[in-house]
């Protein structure tokens, strides 16, 4: 659009750009003022906590300080939470990964009979609301025995990531070209050579994508977590951080500190990536009509 | 098919050589994890619940509790107005971000920021900006003039927050999704449109919202599913507080199991939107092609 604009065209298109900005101007003050106002408070001394502002007129680092430190009884276990999440997250990254290039070699490279079912599996496991589940599936862990163990959140984080994972590989699989298998064939290797030493150097580039996402899942992800792991040292960061509400004097500058931190690592990811974190759905939906 | 040894020394592959290579023994080996996974996570928690659900005294007992029917009025809300007042927004932010002004990529960017930070930073944020004594907006409505809101602490603020904290948390990516596919339309339509001297309006009309049709349909139902289940943003917005009033089955299956110890009410809570969940996930089915 707006290449080959005449003289009136032109006018017409700064009008339209002046619309915009103004339009532009109300969707970024609703975007940014939540986020704004969450680094204001983090930045904020407890003094002046209590009287509200649309800028820190005393602004301190102290709040991040404290946390790194464990520096009160409110973060007193921050660098074992942030593991906690940091190891689940990189779990369900590894295990998603690998079941979803698995799986998607067979759905889109071996034309084999039930593929219909796998992916009316699949299909269904990405729409069920996860909650629905959530109680039996706590049911069942409390049964085995794997409550308050990691295992179990990864687990559900995996079964709840890989239908994503699944489709969106499936569908770059489909489009690479019919050669992999012939080049398998002549050289004599089997199904599961041509998978490891052909099909899987081809599918890197969304293979980091959607670990990224499983990543992002795990990391995300509140209510498994608040079900699945008791006892402070051992729950993921953000069931730490809602604990934080259950007490009447909870420190909400130092919170709000806990929450940048832990909302940098999602922000990083989802701005490398998020070409790739779309574009699997849509192309289904797409597809679809 | 007997072994037999030929010339050349080399053997007739064995049956189970011949089972291995059968391309359907080789899909579900390659799927086998992944259905696995569905089987102990998915399908037997389902008919779990199904089992314990088909117990009619639930039914009854739910039906009979207040909070329950205010339970599902609230759900609806919020899965019918929260989810199509996003959408509809979502459906003409994509038409501003479709623009090809060089800052209006900068503004698609920051625009993404909400999808990227996890609800509950943004819901703590939301939560201290309501907070009826320090929170922002009373300070503004002070500064006005107006008298102080206790946003969270009556009914239809709390419920409307918990909305608001939806549509702003999820509107970008729904407008991301429809922003790809307004792209996917041929640029040739706009361009014989054009040729007819066809307003925008026109053009929305005649070539955008027909191609767009069948996307808005599946993202719809999509969406309402997904948010029929939510428990993270009604539970840490609200916990259900005033006096329960604001919860959502999510929410209440939550507080019937885990805090009045009532398994078959939490149960039954589910089993309750189950038929339209699967009415959803079957027109879904149709629709999308995986």
């Amino acid at each position: 659009m707006g290449d080959d604009m005449s003289a009136p065209g032109r006018r017409k298109g700064r009008g339209l750009q002046v619309g915009l900005s103004l339009l532009a101007i109300v969707i970024l003050g609703w975007t940014l003022f939540p986020v704004y106002y969450m680094l204001l408070l983090s930045f904020t001394p407890t003094d002046d906590l209590f009287q509200p502002g649309l800028y820190v007129e005393h602004p301190t680092v102290r709040n991040y300080t404290y946390t790194m430190g464990q520096d009160n009884p409110f973060v007193r276990y921050f660098w074992h939470q942030i593991g906690n999440s940091l190891v689940v997250a990189l779990w369900a990254m590894a295990l998603v990964a690998a079941v979803a290039a698995l799986g998607s070699f067979a759905m889109a490279r071996l034309h084999f009979r039930f593929r219909r079912f796998v992916s009316g599996l699949t299909l269904f496991t990405y729409v069920i609301p996860s909650s629905f589940l959530s109680i039996p599936f706590f049911k069942m862990m409390a049964d085995y025995d794997l409550i308050d163990t990691k295992l179990s959140l990864i687990l559900a984080m995996v079964t709840f990531a890989a239908p994503y994972a699944l489709w969106v590989l499936s569908d770059y699989a489909r489009s690479l070209p019919p050669e992999i298998e012939e080049a398998g064939a002549i050289d004599g290797a089997g199904t599961l050579a041509t998978f490891l030493y052909l099909y899987l150097p081809l599918i890197r580039p969304p293979l980091i994508a959607i670990g990224t996402y499983a990543f992002l899942y795990a990391w995300n992800e509140y209510l498994y977590a608040l079900l699945l792991l008791t006892g402070e040292p051992r729950v993921t960061l953000p069931v730490a951080m809602s604990n934080f509400l259950t007490t009447d004097n909870a420190p909400w500058n130092l919170l709000m500190a806990v929450s940048t931190v832990y909302a940098i690592p999602p922000v990083v990811l989802y701005y490398c990536f998020k070409r790739y974190l779309v574009s699997g759905l849509v192309s289904g939906a797409v597809a679809g009509t | 098919m007997s072994p037999t040894t030929r010339e050349g020394g080399r053997r007739a592959p064995s049956r189970v050589a011949l089972v291995l290579r059968s391309r359907t023994t080789q899909g579900f080996l390659f799927t086998a994890p992944l259905l696995v996974l569905f089987a102990a996570f998915v399908i037997y928690p389902m008919a779990f619940g199904v089992w314990y659900a088909l117990d009619a005294d639930s039914y009854r007992a739910l039906f009979s509790d207040p909070t329950f029917r205010q339970t599902v009025v609230n759900t609806l809300w919020y899965v019918g107005f929260a989810v199509n007042v996003k959408l509809f927004l979502a459906l003409l932010l994509s038409g501003i971000l479709d623009f090809q002004f060089a800052w209006i990529r900068v503004l698609a960017a920051l625009f993404l920021i909400p999808w990227a930070v996890p609800a509950l930073p943004g819901i703590l944020s939301f939560r201290w900006m309501l907070n009826s004594q320090w929170g922002i907006f009373n300070y503004l409505l002070g500064k006005f003039g107006f008298a102080s809101v206790p946003w969270l602490a009556q009914h239809d603020t709390a419920l409307g927050a918990v909305i608001v904290f939806h549509i702003w948390k999820y509107l970008p990516f729904w407008t991301i999704i429809f922003l790809a596919g307004r792209r996917a339309i041929p640029n040739e339509l706009y361009e014989a449109t054009a040729i007819d001297g066809a307003s925008a309006l026109q053009n929305f009309r005649y070539v955008t919202f027909p191609l767009l049709r069948n996307l808005y349909l599946i993202c719809t139902l999509l969406s309402m599913v997904f948010t029929l289940g939510d428990f993270t943003v009604p539970w840490l917005m609200t916990g259900g507080a005033p006096g329960d009033s604001t919860h959502v089955l999510a929410t209440l299956a939550y507080r019937y199991t885990f805090q009045m110890g009532r398994l078959e009410w939490g149960l039954a809570t589910f089993a309750v939107a189950l038929p339209v969940t699967l009415g959803f996930i079957g027109l879904l089915l149709r629709w999308v092609k995986i």
